[in-house]
Formats: C-alpha cells, sequence, structure tokens
C-alpha cells in the first residue's frame, strides 16, 4: 500500500512536472503592443528546446532580429500568413540571424531586408521548412544579396522554401557541410540556388526559374574553406532563366550570363542526373573554370570529377550573354550546345591527353544532346590553337554515384 | 562651483578618475554580478559611488584606450573590475585573461553640445560584461529620463538622439542600443563571448589619474587589476589615429584593428569572408589588398577588390565605411553616421598605397 502511494504520488509529480515544463515549452509572441520588441525578447529568453510561435499577421521591423537558443523551434503560421516585413529597417545587416545550433525555422516569411534575409552563422543542424523570402519590387540591384543564407554550418535542411528576388543568391549555402536543399522555388533571383566552398550537398527537386542562373555550384579562392567537393544535383527543374543580370559588379555572381541552368566553377565529384534544363537563352549546362586572377596557393579553379547523366534538354543558347556570348559563342556558333566544358585542364599533359580518370569530365546522355569542349587550355598552349570538340562520346563512360546525404534533424545517424 | 567641478569630472571620467578619494560606503555587489539572472536596474551592482555622474565605486577603475570603436561619435567612460586579489593576467597579442567575478563597464553619452563637451550630458546606456562561472555574459542598461539610474534591457531599442557636432552643426543620429544577441555579433572569438578593447597594445598609453600623468598600464599593475606586465617598453602599442608622428600605415591598421577586427579574423564572426583586418595578419590578400569580395552583395558598390591600391574610391572597404545603409555598410552594428575621420584615415592610406 505504501509503496502505491510513493508510486502514485512521483507519478502525479512527473505528469505535473511534465506538463509544467511542456507550458513553458512553448511561447506565443504577442502581436500587441510592440512586435519587434515581443519578438526579440522570446528569442532571447526562450529556453533550449522550445518553441516560439509567431501569430498570422503582417509585421514591420525595424532592427535585425537574432537567435542564440539552441533548438529553438520558431513557427509561424504560413510562409503567406506570417509576414515580417524589414523594408524599415535602420540596423542590422540581415532579417533574422540565427548563431545556435538545431535550430528550427518554419511557416513565416522575411520581407524587403536591404541586406540578407535570413542568415545562420557557424551552427550545427540549421532547418528552413516552408520559409519565403522575397523582395516585393522584383528584380533590383538596391535588393539585399542573400534570401536564405546558412554559412559555416553543418547539417542544413532547405525544404519547401521560396525566395524571390536576391540580388545575389537566393537559396545559398556557404563554406558548410552536409546540406539538403529540396522541394524548393528561387525565382527573380541572379542565382537561384549557389553552394559554394561546401561539401556533401543534395540539391532536389527544386524549381529555379525566371533568375539570371538557375543553379550554381561555385568554389572560390582566399577563404577559411574551400575545395568544394560531393555535391548532387538532380531531380531539379532549371527552366526560363530569363533575367537580366542585376548583382552588383565586384561579386562573381555579377558575371553569371543571363538564362544558365547550371553553372559549376571549380569543385570536383559532382554528379548531375535526372534534371529538366530548359529555355535557357545562353546554356543550359556549363562547366568552367574560376575566371579571375587569384592570390591563393591553395586554390584549384578547375572542375573535376563531374558527371552528368540522364538530364533533359530543351531549346537553350539562342541569345547567349556575357562570357557565352563573348567566348563561347564564336566558337560554337549558335545555338549554344547544351552541355559546354571550358576544357581548362591542369598542365600540357592533360590538355593534350584528357585528365586523369579521377578527374575526368563523364557524361552519358541521350543521342542527341550537344555539347562542346572549348579546349582553352590546348588553344592557348598551342601556337595555331585548338579546335572545339564536339563529340560527347570522348566523354563517355560511367563513375561511381555519390552517396545520398542524411541529416541528424531528418532522424539519421 | 561643484556641479561646474562635477560636470568636468564627469566629461574627463576616463582620463582623470583616481578611485581612492570617492570610495563609498558600500563595495561592489560581488554577489549581484555572479547571479545567475542579471539584475534589473544597473544600481544593484554597486559599479559606481554616483552613476549618474559616473564616478566609480572603490576598486573599480576607469580605463581609456588608444584607438576607440566608432559608435556614432558617443563618447564613453569605460571601467574595470576584477574580484578582491584576483588581478588579470598580461598576455602580448589577445585581451588579457579576466577571473571569473571581473566585469568591464562601458557607458555611452552625449553632450548636447559638442563644442561644451562637459555640459548637459546624457546618459545613453551602459553595458555590462561579466565574467561567470559559465563564461562572460553581456547585459545592457539604458538610462531613465531622470538619469537616475539605467534598467536593464535586453531586446534592444531605438533611439532618437539630437546633439550638435564639434564643428556646429546640428545631427539627428538613430542610436541603437544592441539586443543581448547583437552584443554576440562582435563579441565573439571562437564562438564564446569575449572582451574586445582590453589588449595591451590598446592599454599602453598615458592618462591623468587624479590630476597626474601616469602610464595605464602601470597604474593596472600598480592598483591590483594586471598581473604579469612586462616592463612598459616591451609592451606593444597601436598609435593613435590622430598620432600625426605615426606612420600612416600603423595608424590605419590600428584603426582597422580595433573597429574590423573583432569579427574580421579567423576566430570570429566574419571569417567566412576570408578578411582578416588584425593588426599582425601578415598576408596582404587577407587584410583586403586586391582581395575579391565573397558575399559582399550590394555591399561590393560594383567595385572589384577590397582594397584597391592607390584607389580609395575603388575600394570596397572605403566604399562600406561611407555608407550608412544597413545592407553595406560595415561595420554592420554600433553606427547609425559615417567616421568622417576614420574614413579620412582609410583613404589617404589607400590612395598612397603601392
Amino acid at each position: 500500500m505504501r509503496t502505491y502511494r510513493v508510486t502514485l504520488s512521483w507519478f502525479v509529480a512527473s505528469c505535473l512536472l511534465s506538463l509544467t515544463a511542456w507550458a513553458q515549452a512553448v511561447v506565443d509572441v504577442s502581436a500587441e503592443g510592440d512586435f519587434q520588441e515581443n519578438l526579440q525578447e522570446a528569442l532571447i529568453l526562450a529556453e533550449p528546446g522550445s518553441t516560439i510561435r509567431l501569430p498570422a499577421g503582417r509585421f514591420e521591423l525595424q532592427t535585425a532580429l537574432s537567435l542564440d537558443v539552441p533548438r529553438v523551434k520558431l513557427v509561424g503560421a504560413g510562409m503567406n500568413e506570417t509576414v515580417l516585413s524589414f523594408a524599415g529597417q535602420v540596423a542590422g545587416s540581415e532579417g533574422l540571424l540565427v548563431t545556435s545550433d538545431g535550430v528550427w525555422l518554419e511557416g513565416f516569411a522575411v520581407e524587403d531586408t536591404p541586406g540578407d534575409g535570413i542568415k545562420a552563422k557557424g551552427v550545427d543542424q540549421i532547418s528552413f521548412k516552408d520559409i519565403r523570402v522575397e523582395w516585393m519590387r522584383g528584380p533590383n540591384a538596391e535588393n539585399g544579396a542573400y534570401g536564405l543564407y546558412p554559412v559555416e554550418s553543418t547539417n542544413v535542411l532547405i525544404d519547401g522554401a521560396l525566395v524571390k528576388g536576391a540580388s545575389d543568391a537566393g537559396i545559398y549555402v556557404g563554406q558548410s557541410q552536409h546540406i539538403i536543399v529540396r522541394n524548393s522555388r528561387a525565382e527573380y533571383n541572379v542565382a537561384g540556388i549557389e553552394i559554394e566552398n561546401s561539401y556533401y550537398a543534395d540539391v532536389f527537386d527544386n524549381v529555379a526559374t525566371h533568375n539570371t542562373g538557375g543553379i550554381l555550384v561555385f568554389d572560390l579562392p582566399n577563404l577559411p574553406q574551400m575545395g568544394g567537393h560531393s555535391v548532387r544535383v538532380f531531380n531539379n527543374r532549371s527552366i526560363n532563366n530569363d533575367v537580366a543580370n542585376f548583382a552588383p559588379e565586384g561579386n562573381i555572381v555579377a558575371t553569371v550570363p543571363k538564362g544558365t541552368g547550371l553553372l559549376i566553377m571549380a569543385n570536383h565529384d559532382i554528379e548531375v542526373f535526372g534534371n529538366e534544363f530548359a529555355d535557357n537563352e545562353s546554356v543550359n549546362v556549363l562547366l568552367a573554370a574560376y575566371p579571375r586572377e587569384y592570390n591563393d596557393a591553395n586554390y584549384n579553379p578547375l572542375p573535376r570529377g563531374i558527371f552528368v547523366h540522364g538530364n533533359t534538354y530543351g531549346r537553350a543558347g539562342w541569345q547567349p550573354d556575357k562570357a557565352v556570348a563573348e567566348l563561347i559563342a564564336p566558337a560554337t556558333d549558335l545555338p549554344i550546345p547544351d552541355i559546354v566544358w571550358d576544357g581548362a585542364v591542369d598542365g600540357i599533359w592533360a590538355a593534350f591527353f584528357g585528365p586523369d580518370e579521377q578527374d575526368r569530365i563523364v557524361i552519358n546522355e541521350a543521342d542527341d544532346t550537344t555539347f562542346a569542349n572549348l579546349q582553352f587550355v590546348k588553344d592557348m598552349i598551342l601556337p595555331w590553337g585548338a579546335s572545339v570538340l564536339t563529340d560527347i562520346s570522348d566523354h563517355a563512360g560511367s563513375r561511381e554515384p555519390l552517396k545520398a546525404v542524411s541529416l541528424p534533424q531528418e532522424g539519421a545517424n | 562651483m561643484w556641479a561646474f567641478l562635477l560636470n568636468c569630472i564627469r566629461y574627463t571620467t576616463v582620463i582623470l578618475l583616481g578611485t581612492a578619494t570617492i570610495a563609498s560606503a558600500q563595495p561592489v555587489n560581488d554577489a549581484a554580478l555572479m547571479g545567475s539572472r542579471p539584475a534589473k536596474m544597473l544600481s544593484e551592482y554597486g559599479l559606481f559611488a554616483d552613476a549618474p555622474n559616473q564616478l566609480p565605486n572603490d576598486r573599480v577603475i576607469a580605463y581609456d584606450l588608444q584607438v576607440p570603436l566608432f559608435t556614432d561619435y558617443a563618447e564613453k567612460y569605460r571601467f574595470a573590475y576584477v574580484p578582491d586579489g584576483q588581478p588579470a593576467t598580461y598576455d602580448v597579442t589577445e585581451v588579457f585573461t579576466f577571473p571569473v567575478g571581473s566585469v568591464l563597464v562601458k557607458t555611452f553619452a552625449y553632450p548636447a553640445d559638442f563644442q561644451l563637451p562637459d555640459e548637459n550630458i546624457r546618459l545613453i546606456e551602459t553595458r555590462l560584461l561579466i565574467h561567470q562561472e559559465a563564461g562572460w555574459n553581456a547585459w545592457t542598461y539604458i538610462w531613465n529620463d531622470e538619469q537616475t539610474d539605467a534598467v536593464l534591457k535586453v531586446a534592444g531599442k531605438v533611439l532618437p538622439v539630437d546633439f550638435v557636432d564639434a564643428s556646429g552643426q546640428a545631427q539627428s543620429i538613430t542610436y541603437v542600443v544592441p539586443n543581448k544577441n547583437q552584443c554576440k555579433g562582435c563579441h565573439t572569438f571562437d564562438k564564446a563571448v569575449t572582451p574586445i578593447g582590453p589588449k595591451a597594445r590598446n592599454l599602453n598609453k598615458t592618462i591623468r589619474y587624479q590630476g597626474e600623468e601616469k602610464e595605464q598600464m602601470v597604474h593596472w599593475s600598480d592598483t591590483g587589476l594586471l598581473v604579469g606586465a612586462p616592463d612598459l617598453n616591451e609592451v606593444p602599442r597601436v598609435p593613435a589615429s590622430d598620432d600625426m608622428t605615426a606612420p600612416l600605415e600603423d595608424r590605419a591598421r590600428a584603426y582597422l584593428d580595433i573597429n574590423c577586427a573583432h569579427c574580421h579574423r579567423r576566430e570570429g564572426p566574419g571569417s567566412t569572408s576570408g578578411l582578416f583586418l588584425t593588426y599582425h595578419e601578415p598576408n596582404p590578400t587577407a587584410w583586403g589588398y586586391e582581395k575579391r569580395p565573397v558575399a559582399a552583395g550590394r555591399g561590393s558598390g560594383g567595385l572589384d577588390y577590397d582594397i584597391q591600391p592607390g584607389d580609395a574610391a575603388a575600394s570596397i572597404i572605403h566604399f562600406r565605411m561611407a555608407s550608412t545603409d544597413p545592407g553595406i555598410m560595415m561595420p554592420e552594428v554600433g553606427r547609425s553616421s559615417v567616421h568622417t575621420e576614420g574614413l579620412a584615415l582609410i583613404r589617404d592610406w589607400i590612395n598612397q598605397m603601392k
């Protein structure tokens, strides 16, 4: 009897405790009064592991928001129902900054930030679910640079996002590792989706349309994390990218030609399959070396070990822009072939006999797919130049498929 | 007469005050400093003998920096406190190691007229960096309208501030009190909250205590605030920005060091940019020489390099220092106006660069 009572009271006590814990773990941000202060205070005072709920409505913010408490879920009423507008922002270089691990952002919109939309820096397990970032006036050089901007982070999930109007990249993942970008839509940005200086990324089931360039996989010099690799781009639609480049000069994306489906610059071990590339007026797929001078002995500017297979190609290259017009069109004529490799390789041997097997560009596409290897390096070496190679079968072969990325926030180990 | 004297002292607190003569009855409230929750009112810590006049309590030492961070021309009164018998430890390059229980205090204030800097001073906020068992904690307190005490504010605040500047021009600025997280935006070293200012090279200067010229580093050692300092001639020193006897490059690098390098260093929040502006950074590309932007967005201003040697107008560093647009300006927090003098220093340095 005694034992029973003790057990029962323990049971009651633990129920009460967990109820209390649960009650504390959800905070509703009030739409009454000073919303900026209500929300920022909630973000600062949140307990680790708690949920902060944003009300439906449109809210004007004056300064940047920031979240530095681990495992917080920040959840709105939906990407069109809860809108955080930063049109009147006076301070802070982004709308929301996340600097703690395990944060989950879901169901709200960030509009019209003078700088970046949502930035997560140096964190583990950051998730963006059904988030919208948009500059309402459409493409404009005065728009902020990045919509969703995780950087120097691990285990990055971007799912169901909509990003419009970024003057650099709509969805940008930089210097990060273990990344999934899926089910998202990027429109009217300079770059729709950009994976930069990153390792182990899966980009799939996205739509990139009406950008300058749809999907970019870049690696740049002089950065703490370089040597981007192990990126899979698959089952995306990168179509109708028809917006003139509006990025401020100086940024690498300012060089992206209007109407680029996919641009892989530097990086190694990239797999591209099952995508649809169509109606891109410069080129559907471009594999290129970093085009600028740089001062960094540890940097490799070449794309190596690229495997392109099983994609579909629609109309492209009828009205090229920038470098595609200046450097590629004179060599290939119009339309620009579906897949273009600049042929920049590492040294004389590779220029004449092709790169080592692990660095080869391997292409397995339907018979009617057009291709050009511009042989830029060989062209520079030989006094009489080198002609463009258009035989896609030179690149036949196969490569070991890259492994899928799995993330701990989705229950993977 | 007393009011006038107090005002004089208040304005020059940083460089004038000795503390021994103004001891109040109550010592600093160590328990409040170590509490798991911050005090609601600044006065609860007992850091001041006379807080409205910024006269510190006994053992709270006023100090000054060789090159300060620019914060919209605000006057700053800085104080350091360590627990009794537990001095900070000297470090030749990084911030001194302060023991648990230490606090660094910085009050931001504006005189109504910078031509009469010792009159009508409005205290805006007092920021505390408190070293607790779990690490440094940052809190800010906003002064009430009566200027009698300051109240804790974790979510930050935007405050309009009007003043007449040193040239007699009326100025209206939007002063932004940072939220608690924004403190971390700058005060982060390898992901931990850390002080920025109290480094040997930036504290090594002469300063007036009780009307007497004194070496600040010597004063810190004499008052038990610091141990381990070598002979003064072995302590590094950065030149003041207006010290025309010092090389231009040293002054410019010192300015960037204190204004930028808390973020722009390998261990700081700005590491992603690859631009590293610490005073001793040896790699020219890393400190901006013909370095291309990475994620600058419209912060690039359409320019190719952070520093275009010989051409400040074509240099991104100069462009971003000259802006007050939140999507462009650098530093990204802490100012809403342009530091004309700092900008001129960087302009001169870049323009003469080969």
